[in-house]
C-alpha cells in the first residue's frame, strides 16, 4: 500500500503543494528538452536526406563549440569567432562529402555508420591535438548572450529564470523556424525532400546528390554549433558534452527518425520527462534516474511504437 | 538501311555505340547494344522482361553508377559529345533525363513541388519556369486539378503525368521514357503516347522509349530496336516491324498462326525466336 502511494498518491501531492517548486522542474526540464531537441535536429536532418545516423554529430557540436572558444583565444574578436567557427563548419561538411561520403556511396547502410563512427573518434583525436583537452569555458558574455536571471513570483513561490535559458529556447526556436522555411520554401530545401523521398529519382531529375549532402552536412554543423554554445554556456566546453548528444537517440526514437516536429517534441518530452521523474519519483529508485529514463522510455517505444510519434507517414495508396 | 545509317552522324541527337554494361563486376547484362536517336525523332527499344531494356536507358543517362553498374566498352554520344563519363546532373544540364520505370514521383512533396524539382539545374530564372509549368499543365490539365495534393495519394496515371511533366521542365532536348504503359489502363496508356507524340512534334523533344508494350510503342515510334539478352536482335523502321511476322508472333501474340500452313518449321526459326519459345 505504501509502496502504490508513493508512487501513484504523493508526487502528486508534492506537486499541488508546492507549485512554485513544480513549475520551476517544468523551466528546467523544458529548457533540457530544447537542448535535446536541437541536437537531435542534427542528427534528422543528416537522416533524412542520406538516411545515415551520424554517430558524429556529438562531436560536431563539442568541435564546433571548442573551435569557437579557440578562435577567440586567439584573440579574434567574438563575432569574427562565430563566423570563422561557422566557416569550420563548412570546411568540415564539404570534406565529409568528399573524402566519406562520395566514396561510399551505394553502400549499405551500416557501412556509412560505421564511417561516422570512424568520423566522430578522429574528430575527437583532431580536437585534442588542436585545443587540448581541458574543459574551457563559453564565451557567453563576448557573444553578447545574457547571463542574469529574472525571479517572478507565482503561485506564492518564486520562479528562477537564466536569462541564457530564455535565449537558448529563442534561439532554438528561430533556427527550427528558419530550418522549416528553408525545407519547404526554397530551391534546395525542395530537392533535399527530393532527395529523403527517393535518391534514384533526384538523381535522374538532376538534383547533384553530392551537393545536397554537403548543404545538409553543413546545417547539421551550424545547429551543432548553436547547440554548442548554448550547452557550453549551462555547463562548460569539454569533449563530455558528445554523451549528452547521445542522449539524441532516445529522442529520435519518440519522435522518430525523418521528422524535424518530431526531434522538437520528443526532446521536450524526454527533457520534461526526465526531470519530472527524477524530482518526484527518483527518490523510490535511490535517485540517478535522470541518466537512463529517457533509454527505458525510448525501449517502451521500440516495442509499442517503433516508428516513433511522427515517423514518416508511410504513403499507400488504396 | 536504318535512319540512322543514311543521314548524317551529326543529325542523331543520340548515338550509342557498341556499349557493354557490366553490374558488380561480374554480370554481364548488355553484350554490345548500337542505336541511333535522329533529332526529333521517336525511337522504341523493345524486348521482353530482362532483355536489357531499362539497363540501356539507365547506361545513358548514366544512373547505373547508382546501382553499381557500369559501361565497360562502347561510348555514348549526345548531340556529338561524348557523355558516359558524366553525371546524371550534367546530362540534365544539357538536355538528356531520364523518366524512370514505375514513375518514381516523390510521394511526400505536391504534385506542384514535384514538376518544381523538375527545374532543379535551370538558371534562367523564376518566370521562365513559372512558364513552362503552366505549359505542363496545359499538356496535363489533369496536373493542375491535383497540383496542391501529394504526389503520393494520386493515382497511376497522375504520376506517370507527373513524372513526365517533371522532366519536361527541365527544358528537355530528349526524354528517356522507361516503360510508360507500366500498370496503366490502355486507354491511359493511349493518352500518355498522344502527348508524347504532341510534345515530339510541338515541343521538338526526341523520345528513346523502353516499352513492353510492343503494339503501342511501334504505333507511335518512327523506329525500333528488338532487345535481346543484351543484344540487338532486329531493327527497323516501326512500320516495317509492326508487319514483320516474328514480330507479330513473338511480341504481338498474332501472326505465324498456330493452325496456319505457314507456320514455319521450327529449324528456320531464328536464333532469337528459339530462345524466346523455351522462355516462354
Amino acid at each position: 500500500m505504501d509502496l502504490l502511494y508513493n508512487i501513484f498518491v504523493d508526487p502528486f501531492v508534492q506537486m499541488a503543494g508546492t507549485p512554485d517548486f513544480f513549475l520551476q522542474v517544468l523551466w528546467e526540464g523544458f529548457v533540457t528538452g530544447t537542448l535535446y531537441s536541437l541536437i537531435a535536429l542534427g542528427f534528422v536532418l543528416i537522416f533524412k536526406a542520406s538516411g545515415v545516423f551520424n554517430f558524429a554529430q556529438g562531436i560536431m557540436v563539442v568541435f564546433a563549440a571548442l573551435s569557437l572558444v579557440g578562435f577567440h583565444a586567439l584573440g579574434v574578436p567574438a563575432y569574427l569567432a562565430l563566423f570563422l567557427a561557422l566557416a569550420v563548419m563548412a570546411a568540415l561538411a564539404w570534406t565529409v562529402e568528399r573524402v566519406i561520403l562520395r566514396k561510399l556511396v551505394n553502400q549499405p547502410e551500416i557501412i556509412l555508420f560505421m564511417a561516422t563512427i570512424g568520423l566522430s573518434y578522429f574528430l575527437i583525436g583532431l580536437g585534442e591535438f588542436i585545443f587540448g583537452g581541458e574543459p574551457k569555458s563559453m564565451i557567453t558574455e563576448e557573444l553578447g548572450l545574457p547571463t542574469g536571471s529574472t525571479v517572478i513570483d507565482v503561485a506564492g513561490g518564486i520562479v528562477i529564470l537564466q536569462h541564457i535559458d530564455i535565449a537558448a529556447a529563442l534561439i532554438a526556436a528561430i533556427l527550427v523556424l528558419g530550418l522549416a522555411i528553408f525545407f519547404s520554401k526554397t530551391r534546395i530545401g525542395r530537392a533535399l525532400r527530393a532527395v529523403a523521398d527517393d535518391h534514384q529519382a533526384a538523381l535522374s531529375v538532376g538534383i547533384s546528390l553530392n551537393q545536397i549532402w554537403a548543404i545538409v552536412w553543413f546545417a547539421a554543423g551550424i545547429v551543432a554549433l548553436a547547440t554548442g554554445i548554448m550547452w557550453g554556456a549551462r555547463s562548460d566546453v569539454s569533449f563530455a558534452l558528445q554523451i549528452v548528444a547521445l542522449k539524441a537517440l532516445p529522442v529520435l526514437i519518440l519522435g522518430g527518425f525523418t521528422s524535424v516536429p518530431g526531434a522538437i517534441i520528443g526532446g521536450l518530452i524526454i527533457g520534461f520527462g526526465e526531470k519530472l521523474f527524477e524530482v518526484y519519483w527518483g527518490s523510490l529508485l535511490g535517485g540517478g534516474v535522470e541518466g537512463w529514463f529517457a533509454y527505458v522510455l525510448a525501449l517502451i517505444f521500440l516495442l509499442f511504437r517503433p516508428q516513433g510519434l511522427f515517423g514518416e507517414k508511410i504513403i499507400e495508396r488504396v | 538501311m536504318s535512319i540512322a545509317e543514311q543521314s548524317e552522324p551529326a543529325e542523331n541527337i543520340l548515338q550509342v555505340n557498341n556499349i557493354e554494361v557490366i553490374y558488380n563486376h561480374v554480370i554481364l547484362v548488355l553484350k554490345g547494344v548500337s542505336l541511333h536517336v535522329p533529332k526529333g525523332g521517336i525511337v522504341a527499344i523493345l524486348g521482353a522482361n530482362g532483355a536489357g531494356k531499362t539497363t540501356t536507358l539507365k547506361a545513358i543517362s548514366n544512373l547505373l553508377n547508382a546501382e553499381r553498374g557500369e559501361v565497360t566498352k562502347g561510348d555514348i554520344q549526345f548531340e556529338g559529345d561524348e557523355v558516359q563519363n558524366l553525371s546524371p546532373n550534367e546530362l540534365v544540364r544539357r538536355g538528356c533525363i531520364q523518366v524512370m520505370e514505375g514513375r518514381h514521383c516523390f510521394g511526400h512533396l505536391t504534385i506542384e513541388e514535384n514538376l518544381l524539382t523538375g527545374a532543379f539545374t535551370r538558371k534562367d530564372g523564376a518566370a521562365a519556369i513559372k512558364r513552362d509549368m503552366e505549359m505542363v499543365y496545359n499538356y496535363f490539365p489533369r496536373l493542375r486539378e491535383r497540383r496542391s495534393s501529394l504526389a503520393g495519394y494520386t493515382s497511376g496515371g497522375e504520376q506517370q503525368m507527373c513524372a513526365v511533366g517533371r522532366a519536361l521542365m527541365s527544358k528537355p532536348k530528349m526524354i528517356l521514357l522507361d516503360e510508360p504503359s507500366m500498370g496503366l489502363a490502355p486507354q491511359l496508356v493511349q493518352e500518355i503516347f498522344e502527348i508524347v507524340k504532341k510534345l515530339n512534334k510541338k515541343e521538338g523533344v526526341s523520345f528513346l522509349l523502353a516499352e513492353q508494350n510492343t503494339n503501342i510503342a511501334l504505333k507511335y515510334a518512327d523506329y525500333g530496336y528488338v532487345l535481346e539478352s543484351g543484344r540487338v536482335v532486329m531493327d527497323g523502321v516501326a512500320s516495317e516491324l509492326r508487319e514483320n511476322e516474328d514480330i507479330k508472333e513473338f511480341y504481338l501474340g498474332a501472326g505465324g498462326g498456330a493452325e496456319g500452313e505457314d507456320r514455319k518449321s521450327f529449324r528456320n526459326v531464328k536464333h532469337y525466336k528459339r530462345r524466346k519459345r523455351w522462355l516462354a
